[in-house]
């Protein structure tokens, strides 16, 4: 693709090169003329190639094309199996909404250039920090809740903190989490409960209004609507099978819309771009970058912490293994979304599509019938696929014209 | 209101034991392209770092306006309208041509939690900025990765005139570029002239900086060899001062396939 653009603004400037000994006002006040005739039709030559690239170079472009092809690939080999009736499309969004929360935040974090390892383990601490006070200390539920958030939320700012302060690698910095985390959480629920699962929290969830937003599900008189009206099965007495669409989805969709609204829309997204970009240059220019990454390693531990709560009131238990290698799958989701590990480049869209295929291919699996062993073999493949495929796409994008 | 935007009196500067710069004497004055000359080591970059409020003179006087100033860093520099596009440009590859001149300084529309990067209006911006400067932007959308070497200054250029720059430092733009792009810079800062900016152009190529130039300083280690206005001296004079008369021979040569080049161009 050394192209068209270049000869023509090639030939342009050869032009008007000559008199480079006298670049007098004459020839400068001649210029923008000569530019306006030879503008147009470099414009339509270049628009097109432009536009062909512009789609080649989405940074969701494998993730969708990667959905396709593995939803194709379902509704060949499961299509019949009851993946795709209203119980099955629930169990596979749902696995794909817990994912895609976590991998909301992992995007917007690798996109500044950072990792945070101690999601998963900040999912069983947060639900701990949630159900031992509720349940133990007699907390109401919805202050232990706000509990459970500020102190993660504290924790992700102290990782950030660390990771500007001292300017380490975040991988190791969160890798270190990652333990301290996990061992807090089984250290302090023994020390606390004499166990490591908290159960019967939905005795005190009853009726609380917070806990009502994570646990419960939405919509419900629309299904059974559409269990009246036949398009979705229900049993013999008429109830749908799916009495509504969980909270934890509702939470991963409107944290994604919002969440791509502020990357690509606004001041502070362009922050983050330019921090994972070249945060020398962001910092040059005046970009606050330390305080761009401590409010995402904020934002990671935000969801981590929402994720614990959707769980917790979902099954009414927390348990201090809950989230364990979950910030793998959050990246290996962000990298299928077409994002860069090494910053500045990507797309929430992306990520919530690399959660999506994650999701769909860990239950379709068990539709299909194949041996449930071979998940991560394909999940390996996909992530070195979408590597492959990012590096490559990288390099178009950069690549210089001369 | 001085006559000159900048003055510098008998600035010096040390590093410890090291004398960087020793008396300098420089004017600049608006609409005035002011090279800045002298070989590896002679001390451009203090020069301009001190110009551009990274170091504060060890002694002497800054005139800014007529007034004595100090700087205590770059950014008050900036504030007072003295812009320098260093070397690596201070753009990222992966960001768009409009992202990049708005990176920090973004322009927003709406309100509250709703207020947002106004990306069609900041398109246009860019695009007229960069028009401006001779430069046609086909798609703002597209990552600066993709632009070659000249235009990426020329972007740095007008994101720094665009943001109110008065005096606009360039350091060594033309250091990378092959001479077609050069000659691309060198109209842009030509542009940047006829807008009434000063700018002050380092380089140790005299190719590039005789053309262009009204006014040269030549530093020759640490010590200014003097101003002088173009009617003053010749290419040549320029030459045999910067280089003290060692490499004439080698850069004559040099001078010959440049004009060579420029006859069949």
């Amino acid at each position: 693709m050394t192209n068209p653009t270049q000869s023509i603004q090639g030939s342009r400037s050869m032009d008007e090169v000559p008199k480079a000994d006298g670049v007098t006002k004459a020839d400068s006040a001649r210029k923008p003329d000569s530019m306006v005739n030879v503008a147009p039709a470099a414009d339509e030559r270049v628009r097109k190639v432009s536009a062909w690239k512009r789609m080649l170079h989405r940074p969701e472009l494998g993730a969708l094309s990667g959905a396709v092809l593995v939803f194709v690939f379902f509704f060949l080999t499961a299509g019949d199996s009851g993946m795709f009736a209203s119980d099955g499309i629930m169990n596979w969004t749902t696995v794909s909404a817990q994912l895609g929360l976590i991998a909301i935040s992992a995007c917007l974090l690798m996109i500044a250039g950072e990792f945070d390892l101690s999601i998963g383990s900040m999912i069983g601490f947060a639900g701990m920090m949630m159900t031992i006070p509720a349940v133990y200390w007699g907390w109401p539920v919805w202050l232990a809740i706000l509990f459970a958030f500020t102190g993660a939320m504290f924790i992700g700012y102290l990782i950030g903190y660390i990771v500007v302060k001292t300017g380490l690698p975040s991988f190791i910095v969160s890798l270190a989490f990652l333990f301290i985390l996990r061992g807090l959480t089984i250290a302090l629920s023994i020390l606390f409960t004499n166990r490591t699962i908290v159960s019967g929290v939905n005795n005190y969830s009853e009726g609380d209004w917070l806990a009502a937003a994570f646990g419960g599900t939405i919509g419900n008189g629309f299904f059974v609507w559409l269990a009246d009206m036949g398009i979705i099965s229900s049993y013999n007495d008429g109830t749908p099978i799916v009495t509504g669409v969980p909270m934890v989805i509702v939470w991963c969709f409107l944290l994604a819309v919002i969440s791509s609204w502020v990357l690509l829309r606004t001041k502070y997204g362009n922050w983050i771009f330019a921090t994972g970009g070249d945060s020398k240059a962001a910092r040059n220019v005046g970009v606050p970058v330390d305080k761009v990454k401590i409010s995402l390693f904020m934002f990671t531990a935000f969801t981590a912490t929402v994720y614990a709560a959707c769980q917790v009131f979902e099954f009414g238990s927390a348990s201090a293994d809950r989230g364990v290698l979950k910030e793998f799958e959050a990246i290996i989701a962000v990298v299928i979304g077409g994002a860069l590990l090494t910053g500045g480049y990507g797309s929430v869209i992306g990520a919530c599509l690399g959660a999506l295929i994650f999701g769909v291919v860990q239950m379709g699996i068990f539709f299909t019938g194949i041996d449930s062993d071979w998940f991560r073999v394909f999940l390996g493949s996909m992530l070195l696929i979408a590597v492959l495929f990012n590096n490559y796409i990288r390099k178009k994008v950069t690549e210089a014209k001369h | 209101m001085s006559e000159f935007v900048i003055e510098l009196k008998n600035v010096s500067r040390y590093f410890g034991s090291v004398i960087a710069l020793k008396d300098i004497n420089m004017k600049v004055k608006l609409g005035e392209v002011h090279c800045l000359l002298g070989d590896n080591g002679a001390g451009k970059s203090t020069l301009i770092k001190t110009l551009a409020g990274v170091h504060a003179p060890s002694e002497g006087e800054y005139y800014l306006d007529g007034e004595p100033v100090v700087f205590k860093s770059p950014v008050q520099a900036l504030d007072a309208g003295i812009a320098t596009v260093y070397q690596d440009l201070a753009l990222v590859p992966l960001m768009s041509v409009t992202r990049n001149f708005f990176m920090g300084r973004e322009i927003t529309k709406g309100r509250g939690i709703f207020q947002r990067f106004d990306i069609e209006k900041a398109n246009q911006i860019a695009q007229a900025g960069m028009a401006e400067m001779g430069i046609h932007v086909r798609d703002p959308s597209q990552a600066i990765g993709t632009m070659s070497g000249g235009e990426k200054q020329c972007l740095a250029i007008a994101r720094a005139i665009h943001f109110g720059a008065k005096v606009l430092i360039l350091d060594e733009p033309t250091a990378a570029l092959g001479v077609k792009q050069s000659a691309n810079v060198l109209k842009v800062v030509a542009k940047a002239k006829a807008r009434g900016l000063a700018v002050i152009l380092i380089t140790h190529n005299v190719h590039h900086a005789y053309p262009i130039a009204d006014r040269f300083t030549l530093l020759n280690r640490g010590q200014s060899l003097g101003s002088f206005m173009k009617s003053e001296v010749s290419r040549e004079d320029v030459l045999e001062m910067m280089a003290g008369g060692q490499e004439l021979d080698e850069l004559t040569a040099e001078l010959e396939e440049f004009s060579r080049l420029d006859a069949t161009a």
